[in-house]
């Protein structure tokens, strides 16, 4: 599908959907409300079939968080990107590990290095981060006198 | 958490692999439930070689982040500076000359053959075969002094800058490349005789660790890994980058998703980089080696995303820019992090000594999987 095929398909889906100008694919701004009803419409809607997740992270922007899905269709070959804003003092969304399994651990990934709490994820532990570490290393407020790497 | 790791429940046994231990290829721990020689569960634990690369390159210039990426998967670090250069010039609109198109390519192909070499001996060795890794070594050794003579390091190679390449090739570069197809395309066959072949090889990874297509998609793999399982996931296909649109070589497919399969695919994929070489080496056009670039790039406030095919898998490079001279967050795709991600899947059920198989075969690099 096209830029504006995928637009006008995304749009009857869910009406609360945003679109942003620019950038090589398809930007969506979703709320984080029901967003694993959204995901599971990408994944089985024909037409659509966004059956790969091919980079799942997160941006902290001081004020809120955003989380970032690259989705792409091994079928259609089309690419979409879906961007949940969250609050910074409580970030939740539900996983979608059920959905696309890699997100199992990029969900770890981004719950250690930015605090994104993963409802319903069935393994929410650290996994690259010692069990006892402090802090959020990829927030921008971060900052950690002994082991911080400045160059 | 190794409390909770010794204790054992109905009779299993938890053991600990790594992150000490040649067969996990670097400091990779795995926590492996076993229930007498058979795998329940497996726990990957990372962070030994973490140095949140990420991080580091908030702090970096759109001139130096490239070279942090030879660090990751330091068996592909040409590919990943390669991908890191694209970037900046698709988010420029830098047209690079054609002649430093060729020789990326070129380059790209040889670290890919480079690192499949390396593959090959190190998955033979985990399956109990020794010689193997020191044929291996032998051709490797070739493409290693290619890389020296011309871009000056055997494994970083640093090769990369944002419109071009650093410096010119070597003037014995072409003979010596064609010097290696010539004698790698007579040794390959060796490698046929001595392994593929062979029936207790064959044993050991025909129908074990079986990954289906639907499930190498669900847990994001890519590359030869999930080519073996009937995946269509080239990127030099489907999104042609420099000048693999004009190129004529096969996507590797294989339908089983075992480990043979997968063995294979590396194994003819070494046959398809080899083709690539061979119709570009003689026709590298002269000229320029590097597009005019300002001194202090500074990349307009957007998202950059660019991926690239590695010897691994897809390796994505996800930048936010604010318009500054320094990414204001930077995301690796790794392909290895994906791969490794399928690792419980797949060998559940499976004999201990089979999971060591089947880790080889998923061709991992802990560095690229840390970051």
């Amino acid at each position: 599908m096209t830029r504006e095929e995928l637009q006008a398909a995304l749009t009857e889906l869910q009406s609360s959907l945003t679109f942003e100008e620019g950038g090589e694919w398809l930007n969506i701004n979703a709320p984080a409300e029901n967003f694993h009803e959204l995901a599971l419409k990408l994944r089985h809607t024909s037409g659509l079939y966004f059956d790969y997740l091919f980079c799942q992270t997160c941006v902290d922007w001081k004020t809120h968080l955003t989380m970032v899905y690259h989705l792409t269709s091994m079928t259609h070959r089309h690419n979409i990107v879906v961007k949940i804003k969250l609050d910074r003092n409580n970030p939740e969304v539900t996983t979608v590990c059920d959905i696309w399994r890699t997100a199992e651990f990029h969900e770890r990934e981004v719950y250690e290095l930015f605090g994104v709490n993963f409802l319903n994820h069935p393994d929410l532990r650290k996994l690259i981060l010692p069990d006892d570490w402090i802090g959020y290393p990829l927030r921008k407020d971060y900052d950690d006198p002994v082991n911080m790497i400045k160059l | 958490m190794f409390e909770e790791v010794a204790s054992t429940e109905q009779g299993d046994l938890v053991i600990n692999i790594g992150p000490q231990h040649p067969a996990t290829h670097g400091v990779l721990h795995l926590v492996i439930t076993l229930n007498g020689e058979t795998v329940k569960k497996v726990e990957p634990h990372l962070g030994y070689i973490h140095r949140s690369i990420e991080k580091m390159c908030e702090s970096l210039s759109y001139r130096q982040f490239i070279y942090v990426t030879s660090r990751m998967d330091y068996l592909s670090s040409h590919i990943n500076n390669h991908g890191c250069a694209m970037l900046v010039e698709k988010a420029l609109q830098i047209e690079i000359p054609s002649r430093a198109q060729y020789i990326r390519v070129i380059m790209d192909e040889l670290t890919r053959l480079a690192s499949h070499q390396l593959w090959w001996g190190a998955m033979a060795m985990d399956i109990g075969a020794l010689t193997p890794f020191f044929l291996a070594f032998r051709e490797r050794e070739m493409i290693t002094d290619i890389m020296e003579e011309t871009c000056g390091a055997r494994l970083t190679m640093n090769y990369m800058v944002p419109g071009g390449i650093m410096y010119d090739i070597h003037p014995d570069f072409c003979k010596k490349v064609k010097e290696f197809i010539k004698h790698f395309r007579s040794k390959i066959d060796e490698y046929d005789e001595l392994l593929t072949g062979n029936i207790i090889f064959q044993n050991r990874m025909k129908g074990i660790g079986i990954l289906s297509k639907e499930d190498a998609i669900s847990y994001g793999c890519s590359g030869p890994t999930a080519r073996a399982s009937g995946v269509s996931c080239d990127v030099r296909k489907i999104y042609p980058y420099e000048i693999y649109d004009q190129l004529k070589f096969d996507e590797v497919l294989a339908t089983e998703g075992d480990s043979f399969a997968r063995y294979q695919v590396r194994l003819v994929e070494m046959h398809q980089s080899m083709n690539i070489i061979e119709q570009l080496i003689d026709n590298i056009p002269e000229g320029e080696i590097q597009a005019k670039t300002k001194a202090v790039l500074k990349l307009p406030k957007g998202e950059f995303y660019t991926r690239i095919e590695t010897a691994r898998g897809e390796f994505g490079i996800y930048i936010v820019s604010e318009g500054g001279t320094t990414p204001y967050r930077i995301k690796f795709r790794s392909p290895g992090f994906s791969n490794l991600s399928a690792l419980d899947h797949i060998v559940r059920g499976h004999k201990i000594g089979d999971m060591v198989a089947i880790m080889g075969t998923l061709d991992l690099v802990i560095p690229d999987i840390d970051r």
